[in-house]
């Protein structure tokens, strides 16, 4: 083999496939070829000869007759990846190696958000990530701008621009003040990934028991239960009811129905009554009658 | 039991990395910040690392014997669709390729929020043998920078983006 008996050429036949080639030994290659792109590739010379296309992604062989073109049809390459191009004839053997790239036209987002269920109004709770890829799956490193977006049924929005690095780019919302299925979308133009982030109340807030006798018995009922927010707490929401006196201590557990949670405990002059709702404190009753 | 020891030790400049034994292939780890808020503990990091290194020797035996099933161990979703593909088009041409990693040069790049991806970069040195038919075609010492994005498995992290992209 000797650079005079042979030169390959490997040249784009669409100007999307190579902008610009590269000469080593006896080859000149592109540098780049879109993926999926149509190329050609040229050798000189006379005689048979077999040219082989190697990458992790891909492998094509093909039979050639030197000084002729082989031309490579759209979809023959659509993996990026660092290819290396081997001609090989009964005298000697040629190669070089050359990148398929992405398209650079997005048009697969793979987006993850989390989590998909929070409580209202936490800073920075809600994180959303993406990867950027064209349409064979072909991760896009070149530097893209995503545009974040929360929105709650209420029609307020949080935004945010985001430049990919590498592919990826993440981003940190503050779930909201209203609870609701709210929508967390990756767009980049036309092109969006939309996922559902369901905000529920947070801790009760403001828990406040009535207490109302009734023979010898007491009736307790809690005003509507809600956040500090004003959502309502959900139905089934465990609220405890304490009655103390004269040191014993009985405890009633009451699940929200409607919002309000109600109980029946035993009249004890001089008790004291209070309300909870896991860690959160209400207001405490002392019974003197 | 894997070829690679990888020795990390947290420098100011850069992770001293290494290996090896006979046929152990030099590793180095740049202490660049990791993008994303979360923090990436050095076990995780070393297991994120360890695993990559072990998908490069699936990687090898899988293009080498075309043997698909050995990519399941350690690669997930497009990479292991991709490099079966590959496995299949070389069969089919009574083709195989011999890959063999010559050097590592990583930089772990994204930690994503969630902790269910790691983004990667690797300055890998390599050799790539074509075989014909079994007749060796050519021998090549190449060199590229991949992309790879590992994610959580049941006990171990698997390669789901293998790219390499020019540099």
């Amino acid at each position: 083999m000797t650079s005079r008996t042979l030169w390959l050429v490997v040249s784009a036949t669409l100007a999307a496939a190579n902008v610009a080639s590269a000469q080593s030994g006896h080859l000149t290659l592109p540098r780049t070829v879109e993926a999926a792109s149509a190329f050609s590739i040229e050798s000189s010379g006379s005689g048979n000869a077999t040219l082989f296309i190697v990458g992790p992604g891909e492998v094509l062989k093909r039979d050639l007759q030197l000084g002729e073109t082989a031309s490579f049809a759209p979809g023959s390459l659509s993996h990026a990846g660092h290819y290396l191009a081997v001609l090989r004839s009964d005298s000697f053997t040629d190669s070089d190696s050359f990148d398929v790239v992405p398209t650079g036209k997005p048009a697969n987002l793979s987006f993850l958000a989390k989590p998909s269920r929070l409580p209202v109004e936490l800073h920075n709770a809600i994180t959303g990530a993406v990867y950027v890829f064209d349409a064979f799956h072909n991760l896009i490193a070149a530097p893209t701008q995503v545009a974040f977006e929360l929105s709650n049924p209420a029609g307020t929005m949080q935004q945010r621009t985001v430049t990919t690095r590498d592919g990826a780019a993440w981003t940190a919302m503050d779930s909201t003040a209203q609870q609701g299925a709210d929508k967390f979308t990756a767009r980049i133009g036309a092109l969006s990934s939309t996922r559902i982030v369901a905000q529920v109340p947070g801790d009760p807030c403001a828990l406040k028991m009535n207490v109302h006798p009734d023979g010898g018995k007491l009736e307790l009922t809690t005003d509507p239960v809600r956040d500090c927010n004003g959502n309502a707490i959900p139905d089934g929401t465990v609220v405890t009811f304490t009655e103390r006196y004269g040191g014993t201590q009985s405890t009633v557990d009451a699940p929200l129905k409607r919002g309000v949670a109600a109980a029946t405990m035993q009249v004890h002059p001089g008790a004291t009554l209070s309300v909870a709702s896991g860690v959160v404190m209400g207001n405490q009753i002392g019974w003197a009658k | 039991m894997t070829r690679f020891q990888l020795l990390l030790g947290i420098g100011t400049g850069l992770l001293a990395a290494s290996t090896l034994r006979a046929a152990e292939v030099p590793v180095r780890v740049e202490a660049a910040p990791v993008a994303g808020p979360r923090t990436l503990e050095q076990q995780s990091k070393e297991a994120v690392i360890r695993d990559y290194l072990r998908a490069w020797e699936s990687f090898r035996g899988a293009l080498e014997h075309n043997r698909p099933e050995l990519l399941a161990a350690d690669f997930v979703g497009t990479a292991r669709d991709t490099l079966a593909n590959t496995v299949q088009q070389q069969a089919q041409l009574g083709m195989h390729t011999r890959y063999q990693d010559l050097s590592h040069d990583l930089q772990i790049l994204f930690y994503s929020p969630d902790g269910l991806s790691i983004e990667l970069a690797d300055k890998v040195d390599y050799e790539v043998q074509v075989v014909d038919h079994d007749k060796v075609i050519t021998t090549q010492r190449e060199s590229s920078r991949y992309l790879v994005v590992l994610t959580p498995a049941e006990v171990r992290w698997k390669v789901r983006i293998f790219q390499s992209v020019p540099e």
